[in-house]
């Protein structure tokens, strides 16, 4: 559960990026607590997937900083971090899942080898236990134990996915960004997919960003939700007190929208 | 947190205080509905406070503003969480989250269904993060499942597929085997038959006399009558404005 | 090493300037590997000349070894550890030529070695310099195709990736399978491509006396690993790095030391085991050591008696 007795462990403060005269996103401004989950919906163009970028250490903002609360020296800017250690950051405390499995996995070494990799990159030297870190991992995300030493290019999207995340959560990162997780995937694989990355995140305690268009994907994931539009935050509170009590005109638009099913 | 207002009674749980909610509905032309206007009661450990009032009066809307599932536009709604009290009005949402989920239990009319997950892992999961171990929260579990009659069949079902009234057992099973001090409960009996009826109301019954502070909406008179020990009587805002 | 050009002597074909190369390329390139020695296993791009062969046949070596040698010099050439293969004959020869120096097999009586794909048995010196040709300098790139990322890699050091490939040889065949260009780590800092020299040389690599270049002319980069420069290569814990070893001893010299090379000797499938350092190989024969002699029979067809429906 949220740990709200520690310091956020993600401070975005008035956060821009411009592109050129293009507003990517602008004035964002929100916390993140350890554990905490916080959706960002908003439709193509509002500038969810730009802000994303940006405070996963991906894009630099224009203006405003991004303030993370590192294992050993407490809240850095992460762009006022040297480069070696924000990559070390986004590979060990930090995991990142793309919408396209292709700019997330390594499609041309096998599903272990992609969770191990990360162990790797942070000095695992001993085969046996690495293969054993994968082997839990793969276990952990129900990925079928017979398909180790397969490519990923071999794997339907779900499957995909799910190696993505087994890859990220490897090293037990505390904070993990979702871009669109579950869209392009049949309904029941979303859904199995969803409910293991529920139950990863309240397992282990991750705070997670979960940037997405579908909102019964945030009304099962997240606590907190964000709703932008044109680039700025128009509506930002409780999961359900947002989707269940909207008040901006967009977010009404967006909630009576949904389909019934 | 705010400190405890005016005259401050240990035995307090809830204070609302001048609520007032409507409804503005931009993409209708903004007409707003009224539907709170100036709301004040207060609810006492042991107390199980019945909200009356017409269909539409509001009283599903108070209940779900005390859950902070609503929003309120005006006043306060205080409610002792660890032994101090809380605004829920502005209160920042991570700690709207821990009240939910240590102080205020609420059962809503629908079972809001997690895909995957088997009735009886439904009910004992949330007791883990409780104290409870692994067998001590199977058992409690396993327990009020039987106490409300869920087929032992169906324990490890998901209840997407159960019949109405299953998943509503299933809800209640889910908020009662945890002991809040506060328990809202909106038609906690709704599509029961008789006999699992008087198996709510005696979970009712027996959280009231424990010293939990209970709001509820229920239809059904014999319900009422079982459980209530008082009646708080919802104006419609609509209806004086 | 003085910049002026040939008097066409006997031996020497005129026209060309000393070693073939003009002076300001023989410059850029030593400044170039100067600044590769400097820093060891960190790859220096140079501006990489048309040579008179083909990419692949040791244009980046050839530039290195005409940038470095001098009038006293002594050059040995070897291909796959033999001084008599079409590559190195030939380009002893273009020395010869070109800058009218003495050339050797003998690998103690030679001041610089131009290699390809091996390093000779006898130990190197301090007075030696060994020239590697390279193919592709770049360790990390069968991983990762963008060369910004690679040298970002490099950079940071950023190398568990190169692991990934191991780990992979592991999975699949239950041991690392790499048997040459085996990467190693140099001075603890850069990951470097040996070149495609068996992984039994690697350790040759290790404190070596002797300066070593590495030229791919090709790719355009020169690297370099100091005297006495620790080489490192990868591993895990639970499964070392090891060299290949044989049963067999060489048939000429019955060296149980070196390096062999299988040759099939008829259409039966018999098979010699000889030394691939020729020099090496020689030397001892010369001071008398005599191996066997006689080709080992063909290896038994093992999958033939396999029961049948098993291999698949």
């Amino acid at each position: 559960m949220i740990d709200r007795d520690m310091a956020p462990l993600l401070q975005v403060s008035d956060l821009s990026r411009h592109y050129g005269g293009q507003v990517g996103c602008e004035d964002v401004s929100f916390e993140l607590y350890p554990g905490e989950v916080l959706g960002v919906v908003g439709e193509s163009g509002s500038g969810k997937t730009t802000l994303l970028k940006c405070i996963a250490g991906l894009l630099p903002p224009s203006a405003g900083t991004v303030s993370f609360d590192t294992r050993v020296d407490g809240p850095r800017d992460i762009y006022a971090m040297s480069e070696p250690e924000r990559r070390m950051l986004m590979r060990t405390d930090w995991g990142i899942v793309f919408q396209n499995p292709r700019e997330g996995l390594r499609m041309n070494v096998s599903a272990g080898a992609n969770v191990g990799e990360r162990l790797m990159a942070v000095g695992a030297r001993n085969y046996g236990e690495i293969r054993g870190n994968a082997v839990d991992w793969l276990t952990k995300v129900e990925m079928d134990l017979g398909r180790i030493d397969h490519l990923p290019e071999t794997f339907s999207g779900g499957m995909q996915q799910r190696l993505q995340i087994a890859r990220n959560l490897v090293t037990q990162p505390r904070l993990v960004f979702m871009d669109e997780p579950t869209s392009g995937l049949d309904v029941s694989v979303q859904a199995r997919l969803l409910d293991l990355i529920r139950g990863l995140v309240r397992q282990l305690g991750i705070a997670c960003v979960v940037v997405t268009h579908d909102l019964g994907v945030v009304r099962l994931l997240s606590h907190r939700l964000m709703v932008m539009r044109g680039g700025r935050v128009v509506e930002h509170g409780l999961t359900d007190q947002v989707l269940d009590d909207p008040q901006h005109p967009y977010t009404q638009l967006l909630v009576s929208s949904i389909l019934p099913v | 947190m705010t400190q405890p207002s005016q005259t401050s009674d240990v035995e307090e749980m809830i204070q609302v205080e001048g609520l007032s909610k409507g409804f503005t509905l931009h993409n209708q032309g903004g007409i707003r509905i009224p539907v709170l206007e100036n709301v004040s009661f207060t609810v006492k450990r042991g107390e199980c406070v019945v909200l009356a009032g017409a269909s539409g009066s509001g009283k599903s809307t108070l209940l779900r503003s005390i859950h902070a599932n609503y929003l309120a536009e005006a006043g306060s709604i205080l409610v002792r969480h660890d032994e101090t009290w809380v605004d829920l009005v502005g209160a920042p949402p991570h700690l709207v989250l821990d009240i939910r989920e240590r102080t205020l239990g609420h059962v809503s009319q629908f079972l809001r269904v997690i895909p995957r997950i088997g009735a009886l892992d439904l009910v004992a999961q949330p007791l883990l993060t409780r104290g409870f171990d692994e067998t001590a929260a199977q058992r409690r579990a396993e327990e009020m499942l039987e106490r409300l009659a869920i087929p032992r069949a169906l324990w490890a079902l998901p209840p997407a597929t159960f019949s109405g009234g299953e998943q509503q057992r299933v809800n209640i099973a889910m908020t009662f085997a945890r002991d809040y001090p506060i328990l809202l409960l909106d038609e906690p009996t709704a599509s029961l038959d008789a006999g699992n009826r008087q198996a709510v109301i005696d979970l009712i019954v027996e959280a009231r006399d424990r010293g939990v502070a209970i709001v509820g909406i229920f239809h059904d008179a014999f319900v009422r009558d079982a459980v209530g020990t008082r009646t708080y009587t919802v104006d419609s805002a609509r209806k004086a404005a | 090493m003085d910049g002026t050009p040939n008097a066409a002597t006997p031996e020497t074909l005129a026209g060309y300037n000393f070693a073939y190369l003009d002076e300001q390329t023989k410059r850029m390139i030593r400044r170039a590997t100067l600044k590769a020695v400097a820093i060891p296993g960190y790859q220096v791009p140079f501006g990489s000349r048309e040579m008179p062969l083909p990419y692949g046949w040791g244009t980046g070596g050839i530039q290195v070894t005409a940038s470095i040698i001098g009038v006293e010099d002594t050059l040995k050439v070897i291909d796959q550890g033999a001084d008599d293969t079409t590559n190195a004959v030939n380009i002893r020869r273009f020395f010869a030529k070109t800058a009218g120096v003495a050339t050797t097999e003998k690998t103690a009586e030679a001041s610089i070695i131009q290699t390809r794909h091996r390093i000779p048995e006898e130990p190197l010196r301090a007075d030696q310099i060994i020239v590697y040709q390279v193919p592709q300098p770049e360790p990390l790139r069968f991983i990762e195709p963008r060369e910004a990322e690679t040298r970002k890699m490099h950079a940071l050091s950023e190398y568990g990736i190169m692991h990934v490939g191991l780990y992979e040889e592991i999975a699949h065949f239950g041991r690392i399978t790499q048997g040459y260009n085996y990467p190693v780590q140099v001075d603890d800092r850069y990951i470097m491509a040996p070149s495609p020299i068996p992984k039994f040389d690697n350790p040759k690599m290790d404190h070596m006396p002797a300066l070593q270049l590495f030229g791919a002319g090709r790719e355009k980069r020169i690297y370099a690993v100091p005297p006495h420069t620790k080489v490192k290569s990868l591993d895990f814990e639970d499964h070392p790095f090891t060299i290949e070893s044989w049963e067999q001893t060489c048939a000429l010299c019955g060296s149980e030391e070196s390096y062999l090379d299988e040759v099939i000797t008829d259409d039966r499938g018999s098979r010699l085991f000889v030394c691939s350092d020729s020099d090496y190989c020689r030397t001892r024969r010369d001071a008398g050591h005599e191996g066997s002699g006689l080709p080992v029979p063909a290896e038994p067809d093992t999958t033939a008696s396999e029961p049948a429906g098993e291999s698949s």
